[in-house]
């Protein structure tokens, strides 16, 4: 009995992986052919991008400021509190404003993606819409995956600028350091290949959890039990796969730009 | 077919010498388990209303998502609008939905979009101008007498004004086949009763092919029964003992379609299921 157990469990692993692939790649394939719904790709922007602005700056600027604080008291055991900025500024951009940028998003959005698409699912909206004519892999999945990435792009930029700063307020408000100080040293060791380091983790992540949201909408199954089990499962194979996917490109980026 | 038929609402010369709208030959399907259809064979002429039957859950629902190419046969072969979907790819398959309507069985509306942006979402994906689809979209809405809900949104409409929000939406594209899933179904009598009055006004008025699913016998007989008199504007019945032609019956018990036929044939049959169905 526990071998069958196995054995089905492994092919419906395969199977799901299998599934979410020719659904991801699906989702590429329709940006190059058209229709394309431009005004969908906007509206998600939006949602995605604007709407996720307030939990990224927070969370980016407490982060910077724990970072510093931690890092401050370390630090001066060493008397090597001057570099407070090098040190947040790289983590912020090399890996904290990624990472923490991508989970933030993935718990708002893909769960929102998953539990939207779940509801059409199980409401028979989804079938609807084939049955109008439409694909809704072109005029719902697509928009959301390329939203997903265009946004994540430069709210991970919003969030490293607000993790500095929080480091520059800790410093100077509770370390009383000099500012200009920590600031120059963020400045100065920052290098083109910890930006290039930096600004490509988002767009993968990007794709990860729009992918992963959408993918587990369009499977819903068992009405609004189902959606809420979408919409957890979403938020967590996202939130794992972008740390485990953080450290299979960290050691790539590591390999083509060593430090 | 009975000899008492009238001659109703029929289709040009040149569509009836056409095939047929929809043809299934032998379809079976599952979903990994026993089957849920088996060898369904059935067709839908031009100008044809076929009206199947059969008590809850043996298989209609599914039977017209297979048709419109939202499922896909295990077995058989299933012709929409004379191309074999059976194996079509999905991305030729909306071209030919979008040539045929589905009132769906909860009407499946679009929950954030506006009554007037779900009747027209055909023609918005087809950047019709909006003053053409508001014209259009009034006409649609004025033909399920619904007007006012134009710019309401489907949380506050009833249950049965969302099922004529969803039949103006099915047909504001004009369609060539029109599928019906349980328009009635969980409704009150009056509500059901203007339904149905406004299928045989597109069945009679339109000549519009229809494939329509219930398990209420006396709808199918309203239809069977009843046309369309445009000058008073409501459905009247027929004249005692006679039905119209082109509504003809299909019934299924546990995936198996037991009965292709007639009104008469109906009422005549020796099947225990249909006998018992009947009664």
């Amino acid at each position: 009995m526990a071998t069958i157990a196995i054995d089905r469990t492994a092919k419906q692993i395969v199977l799901a992986v299998q599934d979410y692939s020719l659904f991801a790649w699906r989702a590429v394939l329709n940006l190059f052919r058209p229709p394309v719904y431009w005004t969908d790709f906007l509206m998600q922007s939006d949602i995605i991008g604007v709407g996720s602005l307030p939990i990224v700056i927070l969370s980016g600027f407490f982060t910077g400021g724990v970072l510093a604080l931690q890092s401050a008291a370390t630090l001066s055991e060493f008397g090597a509190t001057a570099v407070t900025g090098q040190f947040v500024g790289l983590t912020m951009i090399r890996e904290l404003g990624p990472v923490l940028t991508g989970i933030m998003v993935a718990g708002r959005n893909a769960s929102s993606m998953a539990s939207e698409l779940g509801s059409m699912v199980v409401t028979e909206q989804i079938d609807a819409m084939r049955a109008l004519g439409v694909d809704p892999m072109r005029k719902l999945v697509t928009p959301r995956i390329f939203s997903s990435i265009a946004m994540l792009l430069l709210l991970t930029i919003v969030a490293d600028a607000f993790g500095i700063l929080g480091g520059a307020a800790v410093t100077v408000l509770i370390s009383h350091q000099n500012g200009t100080q920590y600031l120059n040293s963020a400045y100065e060791h920052l290098r083109y290949s910890d930006i290039i380091q930096g600004l490509t983790k988002p767009l993968f992540f990007g794709y990860l959890l729009g992918s992963i949201g959408c993918f587990y909408g369009m499977r819903t199954t068992g009405g609004t039990e189902g959606v809420g089990r979408s919409t957890i499962s979403a938020v967590v194979t996202s939130s794992v796969l972008i740390i485990a996917v953080d450290f299979v490109i960290t050691h790539i980026l590591l390999t083509i730009f060593p430090t | 077919m009975s000899d008492t038929s009238i001659s109703a609402a029929q289709p040009p010369a040149g569509e009836q010498e056409a095939g047929p709208v929809v043809a299934l030959r032998g379809v079976s399907l599952d979903f990994d388990g026993p089957p849920v259809l088996e060898d369904i064979s059935f067709s839908v002429a031009s100008g044809e209303t076929r009206v199947l039957l059969g008590p809850a859950g043996v298989g209609k629902s599914v039977l017209l998502k297979l048709i419109i190419g939202l499922l896909r046969p295990r077995k058989g072969t299933l012709h929409l609008f004379g191309e074999d979907i059976s194996t079509l790819p999905e991305e030729r398959l909306f071209p030919l939905r979008a040539r045929a309507g589905m009132v769906f069985q909860e009407s499946a509306l679009f929950d954030s979009l506006t009554v007037r942006d779900n009747v027209a979402y055909q023609l918005i994906q087809e950047r019709v101008p909006d003053g053409e689809i508001d014209t259009r979209v009034r006409e649609a809405l004025s033909f399920v007498g619904l007007e006012e809900t134009f710019s309401l949104y489907p949380a506050s409409l009833s249950g049965g004004m969302k099922r004529r929000v969803a039949i103006a939406r099915a047909l504001i594209h004009d369609p060539e086949l029109i599928l019906y899933d349980s328009p009635t179904g969980g409704l009150d009598p009056v509500t059901s009763t203007t339904i149905i009055e406004l299928i045989v006004k597109r069945r009679d008025v339109h000549a519009t092919p229809a494939l329509l699913v219930t398990h209420r016998l006396q709808d199918a007989f309203t239809l069977c029964n009843h046309r369309f008199d445009s000058e008073q504007n409501c459905m009247v019945p027929l004249p005692a003992g006679e039905t119209n032609p082109n509504t003809t019956f299909l019934m299924l018990e546990e995936g198996r379609l037991i009965l292709d036929g007639s009104l008469d044939e109906l009422l005549h049959s020796d099947n225990k299921f249909v006998r018992e169905f009947l009664e």
